[in-house]
């Protein structure tokens, strides 16, 4: 097992370099000039001389290893610094990647933006969960019983709408027609009393809904048919033939069995969540990550769009290697040598 | 009826046919392919009965409810919003299917070769294992703001944003049925009337497409199915998000993205279309539930 979890590692190094190097040569490609904007007034030499601060001088081999030693060696040196107070080297002195329209570390950027869109997409992931596997348990237990047939069909509903309409509908329904929920997260809420915490639950139902009833609609249908697998089994007529009753055979010898597959793919799913949150930020104003890179796409800020793109590889790969290693430790069957 | 068709199976009984029997019984992919032939035949053919200009402007009547002269209502430029979603569908389903095509294609491609060909499966399927770890929204986005003057200063602004958005699409949506293909090349491989037909000398391209091919048919129709479906759901989210299709030539996800700064007047904008959208998905999907069920062997011999 551990050499196995170390082989994966190991194999994901590799995979990030490549995306890495495909991520930072695609916009390399770039055709638009981060002067463009500045006043005419500016000479020419001037402008060179901007151009080469950005560290656009540099030919290409150059500029991808320097934001890939700024991106994995410089910023977690960065981010220890400031976990543990403590001064690494010369931390001054240390390059970092720059946006080009704030200026500001890309990171810090990130840094700021990340905690709503972990809020939203940790709640609505959660909730998600917590509606999927209760009704993909039932519709598999009383299989082709009407609440079979009508889960099925909300839950075929639920992942063909897109959220950008359910979104949208929601939207004009309980913030245009009812006026019960505000249509604009507002980040810059802070939860201090009651009443506050109630105005952060009510602006949070709308998005939270949208990406969570999205998410349980797939994970519903897996683990119905996760559950339908495991029902016909011999072990579950061994436990019904002992005298167990009918709860404990479900919760607890035919749950723990089905979802295995399913914990792998809650962890597979995440990734491509964060990814769907982009759209979800978009319709609900939420200044999140998703809506940065949204933001530094139309403004051609090369380094935020590079670094955020990245960022998602990233994820996609760790909870990748994470749900290979979640299966090996669930399940005892798994052999990895 | 049940003896006509007894009689009929029992003279001649193929494996279209045997699809067809179970897909007819599938009453959710019964409905799915009604509803969307509805929606393709509206589509394709709605303008010839509703013939109005979907770009004409009509500043008078702008911002208009339904009434018998603009079924959906009109814009607030005053176009006939019933004419541009017709308009719009007919993008959206191209765009849909010729994205389905292309990357059927390239996953047909490599998942055959990755099959095979033993020295091609390694390479082939790292490569596959990487693609899935792309991001592939944010990607979508990136190539569509790098590409898209380029394309269209080459092309024309309609052509030029067609050929990125169905390219983009494509080519970061056929691993899956690369993945499948490649399996069910890898069982059939083995078998032997493969056997047989290599010991009698036949090429390799000849083999693939004879013996391969022909097995691997239903997992590839499924995934083409569903990819259609994928493939419109992409396209309205990349317009959603304001860097697909543009005004002039609107798709279903563009209307919709339109609409929305409108949604207190006129919600309609916004329903409209993506009804359309959710419609055209979910029928489709249907359809891929019952092809699968009717394609598959321990279901169909029941």
């Amino acid at each position: 097992m551990l050499r196995y979890a170390a082989r994966r590692l190991l194999f994901s190094i590799p995979t990030l370099l490549v995306i890495s190097f495909i991520v930072f040569a695609l916009l390399d490609l770039a055709p638009n000039d981060p002067t463009a904007q500045l006043p005419l007034t500016i000479p020419p030499e001037t402008r060179q001389t901007i151009r080469e601060s950005l560290g656009l001088g540099q030919p290409f081999h150059v500029r991808y290893f320097r934001w890939l030693a700024q991106f994995t060696i410089n910023e977690p040196l960065n981010l220890a610094e400031r976990l543990w107070g403590i001064e690494i080297g010369n931390s001054e002195g240390r390059l970092r990647v720059r946006s080009w329209s704030t200026r500001a570390p890309v990171v810090d950027l990130i840094a700021a933006r990340l905690p709503q869109t972990l809020t939203v997409v940790g709640v609505s992931y959660l909730v998600a969960v917590l509606i999927a596997v209760p009704v993909g348990v039932f519709s598999a237990y009383r299989q082709y019983s009407i609440f079979d047939h009508v889960g099925t069909f909300v839950t075929t509903v639920g992942f063909s709408v897109p959220t950008f309409f359910t979104g949208t509908v929601l939207i004009v329904v309980f913030s245009a027609t009812l006026g019960w929920l505000p249509s604009i997260y507002d980040t810059t809420h802070r939860v201090t009393d009651f009443d506050s915490f109630v105005y952060q639950v009510r602006q949070m139902v709308m998005p939270v809904m949208v990406l969570g009833l999205y998410n349980a609609a797939q994970l519903s249908r897996f683990t119905r048919s996760a559950v339908l697998d495991n029902l016909n089994q011999e072990y579950v007529r061994t436990a019904r033939a002992k005298g167990l009753t009918e709860p404990v055979v479900v919760l607890v010898h035919v749950l723990r069995n089905s979802l295995i597959p399913v914990v792998t793919v809650i962890a597979l799913g995440l990734p491509s969540t964060f990814a769907g949150a982009i759209i979800t930020e978009q319709i609900f104003r939420i200044n999140g990550v998703g809506q940065l890179l949204i933001g530094a796409i139309e403004s051609a800020d090369i380094p935020t769009v590079q670094t955020v793109t990245f960022i998602f590889a990233v994820l996609i790969v760790v909870f990748n290697l994470l749900a290979d290693l979640l299966y090996g430790v669930l399940d005892p069957r798994i052999r990895y040598d | 009826m049940t003896d006509a068709v007894a009689t009929i199976g029992a003279q001649h009984r193929s494996l279209a046919r045997d699809v067809w029997q179970q897909f007819w019984r599938h009453k959710g992919a019964l409905g799915g392919a009604a509803v969307f032939a509805l929606i393709a035949i509206a589509v394709l053919f709605g303008s010839v009965i509703h013939g109005v200009d979907p770009q004409y402007l009509d500043y008078r009547a702008k911002n208009q409810g339904m009434s018998l002269a603009h079924p959906l209502g009109t814009d607030n430029l005053g176009r006939d919003m019933f004419a541009r979603v017709l308009a719009g569908g007919r993008l959206s389903l191209a765009v849909g299917v010729a994205a389905m095509v292309l990357s059927l294609t390239l996953g047909t491609t490599v998942g055959v070769l990755a099959g095979f060909f033993q020295r091609l499966d390694g390479p082939l399927m790292r490569l596959t294992d990487l693609f899935l770890a792309l991001p592939v929204l944010p990607l979508l986005l990136v190539s569509i703001m790098l590409f898209r003057d380029p394309l269209r200063s080459v092309l024309g602004p309609d052509v030029g944003i067609f050929v990125l958005i169905v390219a983009v699409i494509g080519i970061t949506s056929w691993m899956q049925t690369a993945r499948i293909v490649r399996g069910e090349v890898l069982a059939v491989k083995q078998r032997e009337f493969v056997l047989a037909a290599r010991a009698v000398g036949t090429r390799p391209n000849r083999i693939i497409a004879r013996h391969l091919l022909p097995n691997a048919l239903s997992p590839i129709t499924v995934s083409a199915t569903l990819g259609i479906a994928q493939a419109i759901i992409t396209e309205s989210a990349l317009s959603f998000l304001g860097l697909g299709f543009p005004s002039d030539f609107p798709t279903w996800g563009r209307l919709l993205y339109d609409g929305v700064p409108f949604l207190g007047l006129t919600p309609a904008r916004v329903i409209w279309p993506g009804l359309a959208i959710s419609l055209t998905v979910l029928s489709i999907n249907y359809m891929g539930d019952g092809l699968r069920d009717a394609m598959d062997p321990r279901v169909r011999r029941r």
